[in-house]
């Protein structure tokens, strides 16, 4: 008699199995948290019905196991140890296993050298993650599989972690794409980031064994790794089980059941979490508090059925929701909606204009605005009047209710905003990158996984003694850290308390990241349907230390903001162009996904058409496909280098063929390296610019999945390189940049400086090529000459020193002319955008996030808006070198700094910086170039990009940046 | 480089007191001996808990490594305490100067004293490069020689408990011997007594001789070897007290010593200069210094040895490693000393290994996790795990990781048993501690 129990983040499993290892008894549910009350009552059960002596052999496995079976005195079996001894019995012909759990994902090759992977701790789960994407599309995981299986596309999720995987959903539910193709995208991505992540250079072939809750429930989830892996998986019987079955096999230890039982209630009695003071002490303090919000009321006035002065409507398509607000001429508030957004906002946004309509025969709209995530769409297909950037709506309605406020945060259902207010204008805008969005949806979510409904969840934290003090990172990482409380005791209302806690604690830290209060303002407005929660809104009182305002229509102040905004534009007696009753009557909308095909970036376009022909296009990065004209790119620095990079090309030589790989630094260095090897007789080729498919192509080699992506992207580079038929792959590790003259040192960094060590050690299909990664220094030329004569002369012999320095000579030449190009071509740009009166953007990140898979055509988009863009490096040069707050010593980011000073020196340019996820070094200089920028009076921006290729979170920054620049002027 | 930050000057040395983080407990602690023995007064910072993280978090870049977050929040945590008079007080932070942004902790550490409100605190900069010449360290021959004998004497009584622990017949005496010669150790120094070569000489076979007479009992245990970014390596405020988990999940545990880092860093200089060209002093310079060094070590390891005792390999040797793996020239970080070391334990029988990094080290991208895939080539034995660490890590999610590589080891250990039969693992006599008995027993 062995009892095998699995406890895992979301689900239990058991299994009893008899003295021949039959399973007489196995059942899998989810346990909503309550594990010790969970196990207790399972091994009671099981007890009274199998085991008649009381006592069994029993072992526990499971992720949030680990503690419980510590604390009781039971063997404890790690997973995936159990899932390969189950495997080992129960299947062994089988390869290699794949097992997606609540929130882990691994893998494990039994054959040809056994080894065990199990997801990063970034890497976010994979069952959970899928339950939270159901959530997004409104289906259950059973809908969701079903509705995949008519999927006609798919969509490019990125794979890194959910958070992620969610700020691209989004998006496509709100542009009106098909859920089928969606959730088909959805199990693509979890595909795909089991294998980027897991895989790490190892093939996955042989027979597969699909383990687990996701994809013994989802056959398209099969399906995708099956197609993924061009492999035939089989999901056995007792898919679910295999660890609960690895820990039975494992079970050599004899208990008496029920006083484990015993045990294990002792041990829920106590609770040993790391806890927070409470958020109200006493229930006069909570209806003190109460009172005190009860005041902050917009004013209204009736809207009665024969209302016929003109109104102005605001409509903010968010991402979860869709708001409306109705404001009269003096500002009145007469009428709300606020609905969730059922995956297509145009619906919902007729039936209440049509409402409207309805009830208020002689409804005379002034102005119509659109706001929000779907602004675009909601103005074009209702014939709007205004479009303006949510930042700007929301604080237009901030002011209305606190004309000195300097302070505004917004929490929404997906996204955070905050901003700070100097001299009427926004002077400062946070929004929570992809990574950290502990906001409304988050609570949801969570409130959901453990069985609430998320305004009980809510309430239920607001009088908890001892909030679980959970940290202040990404969902991800909490999901991990409630697992961790949920071990320790920590009671659901003290969970509640503590995710609240911990999402105003993600805004202040993780998102504005300030250091005190009184930095942020005295004067603050909250608002978005977060601050309706009131455990939220106490917590954030209580961390910043200063009474705030929360309007009583803080989940409509984007609609209302909208509202306001058109009043202020309209002029006198004007009447909205929306469309009429009879239009919205004969009102329709067809969407249509399409590749736009017009250029190599394949753009996947949305396309709506309503009624009248009108037809609507998102999903593009540039307006090729709107207008039919290309981007000439005139006004771009950035495609002015793709150009020159591009132009290098092979000439016929003596030596044979090489390959450079374009990533990295080689993005600056093609140039030289390019030269030289033509010089010295070689025929020299690069890879081309990355694209989707290149990085797909070289993902399974990657070692480190929290590497930066530019770095990542090497990996399809070298791929690309090894099908040529070259005779060398040249690509050198070099700890020393160029000395420009502008720090205090010249390093790159360490992945720059040693990336080729990684595709050394990691990419198989490198080695049937000479692949030349020797060390190598260009800041000391006369040694250079010596130094790679000797590394070449290892591997071509032959080659003489003169023949070198020669190379040598004109690839130096060929560098310093190319550079010289950049900046002459910056400085005409400048001058023409000065002479046009048009905004110059400098656009600062490093030479490869000129890679338009890297920076997703963010270059292009600020032309789209008018500006001018130009590089770093190309007004870097006219700086002369100044004292900066931090150690100096990265040849590009000392570029960067400078290009900060430039932009602080010149009125007419800004700066924005481009960061690309992951990158160790930018945590340091972000926070320089903003003092450098902000000392002298600049706004700064930061793009934070990743993998990620969804805009809409960019656009927004870019036009809040160019609207307070206006607004300043 | 700013100038308006408050200096360390030479007349502090009498009115203030400096804190030091406490990254390498053992080594770290004579090292505080040695500073006192010179006229400091300072202190061990020994304050830990979630404050610690927290105002880090506050006061520096989340996105800044985890060593930096902790290091500055145990000042910002310790000034806060009221403990210290803040007008006489002043930090010490070491310092690397190579291309990872670990270079940066000072100004990161600067600029947080001046957010929160210790606008007035100097901090001290121990570091070998001649950065920060107004406040750096002054880096006398005298205090060189003591500073080594630091860590020759750490790394001894660190490898001596290490590998008597696990066997120890009666529980805790390594640990109490330990202490012991820490005080004692400590004593000495303090007399200005026991770190020439020559009296180290003396001590250190007696120092070992002792550890070798406690009883033990020498069942095959699984044998962990950690390696990794030098602080998460070292502390247990960094890694969430990794050694002592480890040891309490029965296994013996091997940190390579500092003794190494020192080494690495003395060799770069001159492998730069070999691979990028530099003056003749440049080239030679280090090799001194190294042969210097390696006249000690050499006692250290013939002590170990001596005694019973696993002696590294010499670092001439541990550099000879890297051949076909990584180059030496990866010097950023700990580069390629920490992929050396990997292969050294792996070599010498630890196999089992946790590569600890803050969550997103640039260079352990490359000299760690990216050279696991090369090493298990190489040394199909090698089972390696790496764990990262972070402000919001969960101890769950590292210890579970932890554990699956403990499991693949206690396997493999039944399975050489099972070859092997008369050397069969026997459950110890001592019963093992009751929350482990199962454990150990569920994996064989």
């Amino acid at each position: 008699m062995k009892i095998g129990l699995d406890v895992g983040s979301t689900t239990i499993k058991c299994v009893v199995l008899d003295s021949a290892d039959n399973i007489v008894y196995s059942t899998y549910e989810r346990h909503f948290s309550h594990i010790l009350e969970k196990s207790e009552e399972l091994l009671r059960r099981v007890a009274g019905q199998y085991a008649p002596s009381g006592r069994a052999e029993l072992a526990i496995s499971g992720s949030a196991g680990m503690g419980m079976a510590e604390s009781v005195g039971v063997p404890f079996v790690q997973e995936v140890f159990a899932t390969r001894v189950a495997a080992g019995r129960l299947a062994p012909g089988a390869d290699v296993v794949i097992e997606l759990g609540g929130e882990d994902a691994k893998i494990l090759f039994l054959t040809g050298g056994m080894e065990v992977r199990m997801n990063g701790s970034c890497a976010g789960g994979t069952g959970a993650f899928i339950d939270q994407m159901a959530t997004l599309l409104k289906m259950t995981a059973g809908e969701m599989d079903a509705a995949a299986q008519k999927a006609e596309k798919t969509y490019t999720i990125a794979s890194r972690c959910g958070v992620f995987a969610k700020s691209d959903v989004q998006p496509l539910i709100n542009q009106g794409a098909k859920a089928a193709d969606i959730a088909a995208s959805i199990y693509q991505a979890v595909v795909n980031q089991t294998v980027a992540g897991l895989a790490q250079g190892r093939p996955i072939k042989g027979n597969i064994l699909y383990l687990g809750g996701p994809l013994t429930f989802s056959g398209c989830l099969r399906e995708s790794f099956d197609k993924t892996l061009g492999v035939s998986g089989t999901c056995p019987e007792n898919s679910l089980l295999f660890v609960a079955l690895g820990a039975a096999f494992c079970a050599d230890q004899d208990f008496d059941i029920s006083a484990l039982a015993d045990r294990l209630r002792q041990r829920g009695a106590s609770e040993t979490y790391r806890s927070q003071p409470p958020l109200f002490e006493t229930q006069e303090e909570y209806e003190a508090f109460r009172a005190r919000h009860a005041r902050a009321r917009v004013a209204r006035a009736p809207f009665g059925p024969d209302y016929a002065a003109p109104v102005h409507i605001g409509i903010d398509s968010g991402s979860t929701t869709v708001k409306v607000a109705v404001i009269d001429q003096e500002a009145r508030l007469l009428f709300t909606d606020y609905r969730p957004n059922l995956g297509n906002p145009v619906p919902l946004i007729r039936e209440v204009l049509q409402r409207l309509y309805d009830e208020h025969p002689a409804l005379h709209a002034a102005s119509v605005t659109t706001t929000g995530y779907g602004e675009d769409l909601a103005k074009n297909a209702f014939h709007g009047d205004y479009g303006v950037v949510e930042t700007v709506a929301h604080f237009t309605a901030a002011r209305h209710f606190l004309p000195n406020v300097d302070f505004i945060i917004d929490i929404g259902g997906q996204d955070m905003k905050c901003f700070k207010i100097e001299d009427g204008a926004i002077s400062n805008i946070f929004l929570n990158e992809a990574c950290s969005s502990g906001c409304g949806s988050f609570l949801q979510t969570f409130a959901q996984a453990l069985g609430r409904d998320v305004k009980e969840f809510a309430r239920l934290g607001l009088f908890a003694d001892r909030p679980v003090d959970l940290g202040s990172r990404c969902t991800v990482f909490m999901n991990s850290s409630v697992k961790q409380a949920q071990k320790d005791g920590a009671s659901i209302e003290n969970i509640s308390a503590g995710l609240s806690i911990s999402v105003v604690k993600n805004a202040i830290y993780k998102v504005i990241r300030a250091s005190s209060p009184e930095e942020l303002g005295r004067n603050v407005v909250v608002q978005g349907g977060t601050f309706y929660n009131e455990a939220v809104l106490r917590a954030f009182e209580k961390e910043m230390g200063v009474e705030v305002i929360r309007p009583d229509i803080a989940g409509l102040m984007g609609a209302f903001g909208a509202a306001l905004y058109g009043r202020s534009k309209a002029a006198p007696g004007q009447s909205s162009a929306l469309l009429s009753r009879e239009g919205l009557e004969s009102f329709t909308q067809e969407t249509e996904n399409r590749t736009c095909g017009l250029c190599g970036n394949n753009c996947q376009l949305t396309v709506n058409t309503f009624a009248g022909g009108e037809t609507f296009i998102s999903g593009n990065r540039c307006d090729r496909p709107i207008t039919g004209k290309a981007d000439s790119g005139e006004r771009n620095l950035y495609a002015y280098k793709r150009k020159l990079i591009l132009s290098y090309k092979p000439v016929p030589g003596k030596r044979g063929k090489i390959g450079l790989p374009l990533c990295l630094n080689m993005w600056e260095l093609l140039p030289f390296w390019h030269t030289f090897f033509t010089k010295l007789g070689f025929a020299v080729y690069h890879s081309p610019l990355s694209s989707r498919d290149l990085y797909v192509k070289g993902q399974a080699t990657i070692p480190s999945d929290t590497a930066c992506f530019p770095a990542k992207l090497a990996h399809g580079h070298i791929q690309f390189l090894s099908g040529l038929g070259l005779d060398a792959v040249f690509y050198p590790c070099m700890t020393y940049n160029i000395d420009e003259g502008l720090g205090d040192n010249h390093y790159n960094c360490p992945v720059v400086a040693y990336y080729p060590e990684v595709i050394a050690g990691n990419c198989p299909e490198i080695k049937g090529t000479k692949f030349i990664y020797d060390y190598v220094g260009l800041h000391r030329p006369k040694d250079f000459t010596k130094k790679i004569t000797a590394i070449l002369q290892q591997h071509f012999p032959g080659i003489s020193r003169s023949e070198v320095r020669e190379a040598g000579d004109a690839a130096y030449a060929e560098y310093a002319h190319h550079m010289a190009q950049v900046r002459r071509e910056g400085a005409r740009i400048m001058e023409q955008a000065r002479a046009e009166g048009r905004r110059i953007i400098v656009l600062a990140g490093r030479p490869y996030h000129v890679d338009p898979e890297v920076n997703h055509g963010i270059d292009t988009l600020i032309t789209r808006f008018g500006a001018a863009v130009v590089t770093e490096d190309s007004v870097s040069g006219l700086v002369d070198k100044f004292p900066t707050t931090v150690l100096n010593q990265w040849t590009y980011h000392s570029r960067l700094y400078a290009a900060a000073k430039y932009c602080v020196e010149h009125r007419d340019c800004d700066l924005v910086q481009l960061v690309s996820f992951g990158c160790g070094v930018d945590a340091i200089t972000t926070d320089e170039t903003q003092s450098i920028l902000q000392d002298g009076g600049k706004l700064y921006t930061e793009l934070k990009i990743d993998e990620i290729t969804n805009l809409g979170a960019v656009r927004i920054r870019l036009r809040s940046l160019f609207a307070a620049l206006d607004e300043q002027e | 480089m700013m100038e308006n930050y408050p200096k360390f000057t030479p007349e502090m040395k009498k009115t203030h007191k400096i804190l030091i983080p406490n990254m390498a407990p053992v080594q770290f602690r004579i090292l505080a001996a040695v500073m006192e023995q010179a006229g400091y007064t300072c202190e061990l910072l020994e304050n830990c808990g979630s404050q610690v993280s927290e105002l880090g978090l506050k006061y520096v870049h989340n996105d800044t490594c985890y060593p930096a977050l902790l290091v500055i929040g145990q000042f910002l945590d310790a000034l806060a305490s009221g403990k210290y008079d803040l007008d006489r007080t002043a930090l010490i932070i070491t310092q690397t100067g190579g291309g990872c942004r670990a270079s940066n902790y000072i100004h990161l550490l600067r600029k947080a004293l001046v957010k929160a409100g210790y606008p007035q605190v100097p901090v001290v900069s121990l570091n070998f490069s001649g950065l920060e010449k107004d406040s750096g360290f002054p880096m006398t021959a005298a205090f060189l020689r003591r500073l080594l004998a630091v860590v020759y004497y750490g790394d001894l009584l660190a490898a001596l408990r290490a590998q008597t622990e696990p066997y120890e017949v009666r529980r805790g005496e390594a640990k109490a011997l330990q202490e012991k010669w820490l005080d004692t150790v400590c004593g000495w120094i303090h007399r200005d007594k026991g770190w020439s070569n020559r009296e180290m000489k003396e001590a250190m076979p007696v120092i070992a001789r002792e550890f070798a007479a406690v009883p033990v009992r020498r069942v095959p245990k699984v044998k962990v070897g950690v390696v990794g970014e030098i602080y998460v390596k070292y502390s247990p405020l960094g890694n969430n007290g990794l050694e002592e988990f480890l040891r309490s999940q029965d296994c013996e545990v091997n940190l390579p010593g500092l003794m190494g880092f020192l080494q690495y860093c003395a060799y770069n200089p001159a492998q730069t200069a070999r691979l990028y060209g530099g003056s003749f002093l440049e080239k030679i310079g280090p090799g001194l210094v190294l042969k210097y060094i390696e006249g000690m070590e050499s006692v250290v390891l013939q002590v170990l040895r001596d005694n019973g005792y696993h002696a590294p390999l010499p670092f001439r040797e541990l550099i000879k490693l890297t051949d076909g793996v990584i180059g030496t020239g990866d010097k950023m970080g700990e580069g390629w000393l920490l992929t050396a070391e990997m292969i050294e334990l792996v070599r010498a029988g630890y196999e089992n290994i946790v590569c600890a990094q803050p969550f997103g080290c640039l260079p352990n991208h490359i000299c760690g996790k990216g050279m696991i895939n090369k090493i298990r080539e190489l040394y199909p034995q090698a089972n390696i795990t790496p764990i990262d660490y972070d402000p919001s890590a969960t101890r769950v999610n590292q210890e579970n990781r932890i554990k699956l590589m403990l499991a693949v080891a206690r396997e493999r250990l039944a399975e050489q048993a099972a070859n092997r039969p008369e050397e069969a693992p026997r459950r110890a006599a001592r019963p093992a501690p009751e929350r482990l008995r199962g454990r150990a027993k569920a994996a064989v």
